[in-house]
């Protein structure tokens, strides 16, 4: 089962790889498009009470195009005592975190890059992995406000990751399973209550962890009421101040299909994935699915993306910084012991029903 | 009304201010294609009245920036009656404002004593050379079609000075 099968069952190996690298692609690289123009650009005006990018293309819609072209064409600059190897390999690393992430999205019944068991243990990993980047971003720019910045958000992003991590373990605890495309099929197939016509959302079942793992997402995105550690105003840019043109569009590009990407996990993980409940179509397990949906699913998934996404740029929009001490107290003193309250709760009603 | 929480009222406001640019439109103009008229009094340029100028030089020291250029001569003009002696008048050669440096205080303005400056609202003349941004006694002339009749004075005031 993968991505290729949908469109032929038996491609050669070379074509099949070719799909994926171009499946990859397009599941990273779309919605990073779509959440800067609608949200960076658009939403954010609109909330501001201005238009936006109105010039590039009808309603400045070709404006991310302009930008990419823009930072393409900016010079390669790097300080001079940087560590230059480092400093060179530090937003590639960010950018493939975001790639191995994506990998174990699934899209649709049979519309997936790998079926993995552990998927949700992997996806945690990898979007560590990105940590790495920063830090090492950080230390090479050999520049104190990126130093600083760099640290910051690796203390923030470990804070964070920890909250994440135990607010998934509810969902697990609930599905019985560490495999993503279980957990959407979890979802879809049960019911809730006897009432079988919305499936089972997590959401609603779980919506303390679903809660929980929004504010440790839009911390792990340092959007912004956790950027600290590119608080403009007192960091110049964090680890990002010595990166200009085309590695700087690297981690612009990282940072808003991280969020693509975390905002799929979470739809996944939490509001029923690619999946519309069974019930309505009268399917019963995932070999009973229509074909359609490996087209649907993909749509279905997007929207929710879209949806998830449209909270964290909301939030993100209307709340001032948090303080770095702030911060992690409210890792540490609240959303901890929250989600650990979250795993007994659930642990208990999962055995008890 | 019930309170609500601040951070859900934060919210509120984004929200509310999204539906509101959709729905009535923003409160910027899309500059270059729709133009705000400015008020009245905006301060844009500095207009010069050549005729009522005196070079006095009166503006030209009290410009914070040093920014204004003066240059004259002395002439000698006929006598205002017949056989009276010949006056000396002030020649105006030069008369440059350099914009580059030009902080829009106004005190030039102000301290004219015979209203050869006005203010006018015109913005509009950026340059991509910084030099051409120093304006000459003909442009500073030039201006002065675009500086609004002075607005009527509040009933009771002392009334000084005319365009
Ligand atoms: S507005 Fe102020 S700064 Fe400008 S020329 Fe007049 S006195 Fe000088
Ligand atoms: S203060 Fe007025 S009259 Fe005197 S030099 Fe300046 S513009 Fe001319």
């Amino acid at each position: 089962m993968n991505l290729a099968s949908v469109l032929s069952a038996d491609l050669p190996y070379w074509a099949q790889s070719l799909l994926r690298v171009l499946g990859g692609l397009v599941a990273v690289l779309l919605p990073a498009g779509t959440v800067v123009y609608l949200f960076l650009f658009k939403m954010m005006s609109f909330m501001q009470s201005r238009l936006g990018p109105m010039e590039a293309g009808p309603q400045g819609s070709m404006q991310l195009f302009a930008e990419v072209g823009k930072w393409l064409q900016k010079e390669d600059i790097y300080p001079a005592r940087a560590d230059k190897f480092i400093f060179k390999l530090a937003p590639l690393i960010v950018l493939a975190s975001t790639f191995l992430l994506v990998v174990v999205v699934p899209f649709g019944p049979d519309a997936l890059f790998t079926d993995f068991e552990a998927g949700v243990f992997y996806a945690l990993a990898v979007s560590s992995v990105s940590v790495l980047g920063i830090l090492i971003a950080g230390w090479a720019s050999a520049n104190k406000y990126s130093l600083l910045g760099g640290l910051r958000a690796a203390g923030q992003l470990i804070a964070y990751e920890l909250p994440m991590v135990l607010a998934v373990v509810g969902v697990v605890i609930q599905a019985g399973t560490m495999n993503l495309q279980q957990i959407v099929v979890a979802q879809n197939a049960d019911s809730m209550f006897g009432f079988s016509g919305l499936g089972n959302p997590y959401v609603i079942t779980q919506f303390v962890g679903f809660i929980v793992f929004m504010i440790a997402v839009q911390a792990e995105l340092t959007q912004t009421p956790f950027d600290m550690p590119i608080a403009e105003s007192e960091l110049v840019s964090g680890y990002m101040t010595e990166y200009s043109g085309f590695r700087f569009l690297i981690f612009f590009i990282g940072e808003f299909a991280t969020a693509g990407v975390f905002s799929m996990i979470a739809s996944v993980l939490f509001l029923g994935g690619w999946s519309v409940p069974f019930s309505w179509f009268g399917w019963t397990t995932i070999d009973s699915i229509d074909n359609w949906m490996n087209i649907v699913g993909p749509l279905i998934l997007f929207t929710k993306m879209i949806i998830v996404v449209f909270f964290i740029m909301w939030v993100r929009f209307s709340y001032p910084r948090f303080r770095e001490d702030q911060l992690q107290k409210f890792a540490w003193k609240v959303l901890i012991p929250v989600s650990l309250a979250n795993i007994m709760v659930t642990a208990i009603l999962k055995v008890a029903f | 009304m019930p309170k609500v929480p601040g951070l859900v009222k934060g919210l509120g406001v984004t929200f509310g201010t999204m539906m509101k640019t959709f729905k009535d439109g923003s409160n910027t103009v899309q500059y270059p294609h729709v133009k705000e008229t400015p008020p009245l009094r905006a301060r844009g340029v500095i207009a010069l009245h050549e005729g009522n100028c005196t070079s006095c030089m009166l503006c030209v020291r009290s410009c914070p920036d040093w920014c204004i250029y003066i240059e004259g001569h002395k002439e000698m003009a006929p006598p205002r009656r017949a056989g009276g002696a010949a006056r000396k008048v002030n020649k105006l050669d030069r008369f440059d404002i350099d914009y580059a440096l030009c902080m829009y205080c106004g005190i030039c303005v102000d301290v004219c004593p015979f209203d050869a400056l006005f203010w006018s609202p015109e913005y509009e003349y950026s340059e991509p050379r910084i030099a051409d941004l120093l304006h000459d006694k003909t442009k500073l002339g030039e201006w002065m079609e675009t500086v609004p009749e002075a607005p009527e004075l509040e009933v009771g005031a002392d009334k000084k000075g005319k365009k």
